[in-house]
Order: structure tokens, then sequence, then C-alpha cells
């Protein structure tokens, strides 16, 4: 995955709580079996008609926030279904960053294993951020290493990181090769815990 | 030495490496694969030239988008090809599959606990967040994303850091004629659907430990409706009584020996949670949801709210989203709401005894007219035993159609589809906007509720038929 250490984008504000896998990518597209090309499904039924015009109304659709990619929406970002499609959906529209006050446990894992950084703030901060985007192009920094979001009016937050997945998003490693340096440690176990079939 | 929880005991015997400041490796026991989720992993496997590390570990099935209708009759292409994909895929790495054509075939969390592969004290993965349900058997069950399935086949481990506890403590028994679902739905109603983020739960008290294995599936599949990592209940004598003489399960001595160690892992007296939260069973009535998440939900007495009941502004504002969405008036009683369909399935409520309980209410009736009824069995192997006592005939003398095992009309994957606008009484688990097709409307019930919804072409309080029976 491509690394990401500081990040600067214009934000789109999704003022919606509890937004779910399923609205972020409906499953009819779910059936593709490579991890690209779901950028044009991302949303689709907020942001398209059911005639495949664009919604007018959808934040994503109105000309301020065509080119975002960080995205600030309400808490419980992301649950439901463990697709990770939904993170493939947003990276591919051109989404790097997700901000919320909370997301669900598995749609931020997969986040993190695709180079999208999701960064959890307080309900108030998070407020501001949706406030001062309303309506207009704001532009947000995100500094990973110093673990800070800022912008040029002032806004400043720190953010808290594991940081086992901070060195992994900061350095675009392979997880999995990083696992199998420790092969001789998971053999051991197998041994010792007569692991069955 | 300190009380322990389930959650500790497994995590601890699990921990294949640990480091300050880092999420600790932990072992996988038993990795479940669908076609949904898992072709993006293997294409990783392929070009790096990496293999899977115990495919006798690792048993998949076809679920997600097969045919209900026909199993012969594929017509949908990409879906086709995923099957195609899965089949060549767990060829080429040796891994055993149930196709669309084997009769163990089912939902994936239906047949793992049939099959004996689910044990108390398995740490259990699967693409799919309804992995939870295995909980059920005091396995730590938990849905990954399509990466860590990739991770999982490869190294049979995942980097995990240890989840909080919550206990759910569920005091008194639930009253006759209501169902595990209603329990569920219940909790997520009382608590909301984000109470359990960070958490796994652990489901305990006297309600629980009434519950059949069965209507332990139901309760745990849920947890994740709650947003917790997973959900589980401690081993007991039904647990080990349900696993007794299944195919992978060992027998004769070595099932002694192992049911021990299995009562073992059940968690100790006194030991600590980082949350508890508490429901009186005794007082939930049948349940049904009207909106679209499954904490907007009511009692079957109960109306549809009005928004202005609603603290906060956002709040407010989602209320009104979603019965815009679902098309309901504030005020209306909940049993006054007509509907268009009615689907008895998915993970939540398809197996034998999910079927048994709407039988016995559609038993000698009629379909109501203008409603679709439809019953998908979990697994190939639920349907056989089910026609074995002759539900079938029940269902389809009603009027509902009988169908082959799969996830079907929960999220409408493959041809079974709640049009824009229809309203469906659903035995699944979500009733996110287009869960079941675009512009769907879902209310989620318990399986005597959606057969009672079938019958009178509304929402009715299934009690007043089990009274008649009585």
């Amino acid at each position: 995955m491509e690394p990401i250490k500081q990040f600067s984008g214009t934000v789109c504000p999704l003022d919606r709580s509890n937004v779910d896998t399923d609205q972020i990518i409906p499953k009819q597209f779910l059936k593709r079996i490579e991890r690209t090309g779901f950028g044009q499904f991302l949303f689709y039924h907020w942001r398209l008609d059911e005639e495949g015009k664009e919604n007018e109304a959808f934040v994503l659709n109105k000309k301020q926030y065509k080119d975002a990619s960080i995205l600030v929406a309400g808490n419980n970002f992301g649950c439901g279904s463990s697709r990770e499609h939904a993170p493939w959906a947003l990276l591919d529209y051109g989404f790097r960053v997700v901000i919320a006050p909370s997301f669900a446990d598995i749609f931020y894992n997969n986040c993190l294993k695709n180079g999208i950084l999701p960064i959890s703030l307080s309900e108030e901060q998070v407020g501001e951020l949706l406030h001062t985007a309303e309506g207009k192009q704001t532009e947000l920094f995100v500094d990973l290493e110093q673990q800070k979001v800022t912008n040029n009016n002032g806004f400043s937050a720190e953010f808290q990181i594991d940081p086992y997945w901070k060195q992994m998003l900061l350095n675009g490693w392979d997880e999995i090769s990083l696992t199998l340096t420790l092969d001789e440690q998971i053999t051991k176990f197998e041994k010792s815990a007569m692991v069955k079939g | 030495m300190a009380p322990k929880t389930i959650i500790d005991k497994i995590w601890e015997q699990h921990k294949v490496h640990g480091e300050e400041g880092k999420p600790d490796l932990i072992y996988i026991d038993l990795h479940l694969i669908h076609e949904v989720t898992s072709p993006q992993a293997f294409e990783g496997l392929r070009l790096n030239g990496r293999k899977v590390r115990r495919p006798d570990l690792t048993y998949a099935t076809m679920d997600h988008n097969v045919p209900t209708a026909d199993k012969n009759k594929i017509n949908d292409k990409i879906a086709h090809k995923q099957m195609a994909t899965l089949e060549k895929n767990c060829q080429e790495f040796g891994i055993e599959l149930a196709d669309i054509h084997h009769p163990d075939q089912g939902i994936v969390h239906v047949i793992g606990p049939e099959l004996g592969l689910t044990q108390p004290g398995k740490t259990i993965v699967c693409g799919d967040s309804h992995t939870s349900t295995h909980g059920a058997f005091g396995a730590l069950a938990f849905g990954i994303g399509t990466s860590e399935v990739e991770h999982v086949l490869a190294t049979q481990t995942l980097w995990q850091s240890k989840p909080k506890t919550m206990e759910v403590k569920v005091n008194g028994k639930l009253a006759p004629g209501v169902a595990a679902k209603d329990l569920i739905l219940a909790v997520i109603e009382k608590f909301g659907i984000g109470v359990g983020t960070g958490y796994v739960m652990e489901y305990t008290g006297e309600a629980i430990r009434s519950l059949s294995m069965e209507e332990r599936m139901t309760v745990c599949n849920m947890s994740i409706e709650a947003g917790a990592k997973a959900g589980l209940i401690s081993p007991d004598d039904v647990t080990i009584s349900y696993l007794k003489g299944r195919r992978h399960v060992p027998s004769g001595e070595a099932f002694d020996q192992v049911a021990a160690r299995w009562q073992s892992l059940a968690s100790d007296e006194g030991a600590s949670y980082d949350k508890t939260i508490e429901i009186d069973a005794s007082e939930i009535e049948p349940q049904v949801t009207w909106g679209t998440n499954p904490s907007m939900g009511s009692s079957i007495n109960g109306n549809v709210p009005y928004p202005d009941q609603f603290e906060s502004q956002s709040e407010r504002e989602s209320i009104q989203r979603a019965l815009d969405y679902m098309g309901l008036e504030p005020g209306t009683p909940i049993n006054e709401i007509e509907v268009d369909y009615v689907f008895i399935g998915s993970c939540t409520n398809s197996r034998l005894s999910d079927l048994r309980a709407a039988a016995e209410i559609v038993k000698g009736k009629t379909v109501h007219s203008g409603v679709t009824a439809i019953v998908v069995p979990g697994s190939q192997t639920v349907k056989l035993l089910a026609e074995q006592e002759g539900l079938n005939t029940i269902f389809i003398n009603a009027g509902f159609e009988w169908r082959e095992s799969g996830c079907s009309m929960c999220l409408a994957m493959n041809e079974d589809i709640v049009p824009p606008g229809k309203r469906c009484a659903s035995t699944s688990n979500r009733n996110f906007e287009g869960r079941q097709g675009n512009g769907s409307r879902t209310h989620l019930v318990s399986p005597a509720m959606a057969a009672g919804a079938a019958i009178e072409g509304k929402f009715t309080d299934v009690r007043n038929f089990q009274a008649a029976l009585a």
C-alpha cells in the first residue's frame, strides 16, 4: 500500500451518523474479483438517482467537494457488513483520510490495511470541521507523524493511533511479509498447541 | 489465581507473539471462506507466490450469491464467475469446499456449527461480519476484511489488539411466545448500535442459560449489530450435548476429555469485565423494527415514534430520514403496518428450530393475498431435516415458496430481491436502506412473527396465534 505521512486535501462534510457499509458500497457491486475499480460505485444510491443521474443534493456531487480527499462524517462510521469493498471504493474515489467521532471496528481495520487513515476526533471537533466545511471548500492538513489535524483557520486537534499501525501506514509496509518473519515462532506455537485440522 | 473471563482465557491460549506497544499475534483455529470476500485474497497470494499455510484449518462454501430457486440455473454471469473462482482457488490451494451441489452446502454460519467445525475455545474468523454467530459455542469468532483473509490464509494468524470485555447480563426468563430474536433486538433497541464498539460481549444470566444452541446462535449473530467485535456465551451442558456426535468432533473417550476442557473455559465466578449492561428478559415483548438500523425498533404493541420525542437535532433528523425512507407516519401502531413480502431465512434465523417455530404458526392457514412469502433454509442439511418432518409441506400448502439454501434475501445479492417501495417482514439481521434491494423497506422480526405477518398481511402479536393453538 501507498505510505501516508503528511497529507493535505479538501474536506467533504457528510453530516450523518451510523453510515453503514451497505450505503458506502451496495451489494450489487461486490461481485467483482478485483480490488480496483470500485470508486464509481461509492455511495451509489445516495450519489445517483434511479436513472443513474447525479443527485445534486448529495454532498459528494456539489462542486466545492468534487476533488475532496478527506471525508468528515458522524459517529459509528462504517458499521455493518465487513466488506473491504467499502474502503476500496473510498480509496478508488480519491479519499485517503476519513475523520469521524467513532468508527465500526472492522471498517477501521480495513482502512488501515489499505492506506486510508481513519482519524477519530471528539464530537465537538468533528462538529466544528463539519460546520466549517458547510457549503464551501476548505482544506485540512493531516500529519500522521505528529498525529495532528490542522487548518488555516486555527483548528488544531491531536489524534490517537496505535503505534504499530502508525508505522505500517508511514512506511506502507506489507503486513504479511512482516508476519512471515515470525514463521518459526508460528510453527513452534502450532507444535506446542497441537493445532488440529 | 484471579478469576478470568472466557475471553481472557481464549486470548492467552492463542497468543503466538506479543511485544510492548504492538498488537498481539493471535493464532486462528478455523478460517471459513465464501465466494464474495475471498477472490482478492487468493489473488494476493498468487501475486506474491504464497501458499495457504493450513488448508486443513480452512473450510469453504458458497452462500452469498447462490440462486435459491434452482441450483442449476445461475443466471447471473458475474455471480457464476465468483463461484467458479472459489472452486478454482480451493482446488489450487487444497481447501475443502462445499460447493453449490454439495450436500453440506449452506450459509457459512449455519454449516460451521452443524458439521462440528465450530467448537468452544477456538478462534474463528471469516470474511463476514456475522461470524460472531459461532460465539454461541464459547468460541472467539469475528468478521474480518479481505486483506485479513489473505493474512490468515498466508500465516494462520492475525495481529489483534486485545479487545475490551463487556458483560451483557440478561436477567429473568423470557415470557412464553417471546423468541431469542426478540431478546437481541430488544438489547440493541435499548443500548444502541454503537454500544459494543471496541468490545467483545459475553452474554450471561438466567435467560441466556435457558436458551438452546440455535437460539444462542441467533443472539450472538447480532452482536455486530450492537457494534461488538464478537459476542459469545460460556459453554455449558447445552453446548456439550449439541456437539456430541457431530462430524468434526472427537468421539468416545476423546470426547469426554475435550468436553471437560471446554467446560473449563467458562468465565470464572467473579471475573471482571470492562463494562456491564443489564436487561430484564421478562419485560421483553415480540419486537418489530420500524427504521433503517437495527436499534430503531419497538414492541409489537408500540407505535412508530415521533421525531420530536428525541433529544438531539441530529437524532431527530436521522429518525425523520428513516421514516421517510420507510414510508411510515409517526404514531402509526406497529400492528397496523402491512407487508408485501415475508422472508424466513438468513444466518440469524434459518435453522431447524426457526423453521419449526414459523411452521407452527402457518400450519393449516393461508398466506394473505398479495403477500409473497419465501422460506430459505440455512443449509442443505436443515432443508433435508425440515422435509423429513414435513415442514416444507406445511409452508407450501399455506402458499410459501420453499427454496434451496443460501443467504438469499437477507442481502439480495442473488435474484431474491424486494422491489423498490415494498415492505418486507424479514427474519434477517439488517434493515439498512436498500439492504434487501434498492428502495426496499425491511422490518426485522423473529420467525414466528414473520409467519404471523405472512398470514395476516400485517404485523400481529404472534402470542395471540400461539394462545389459539394451546
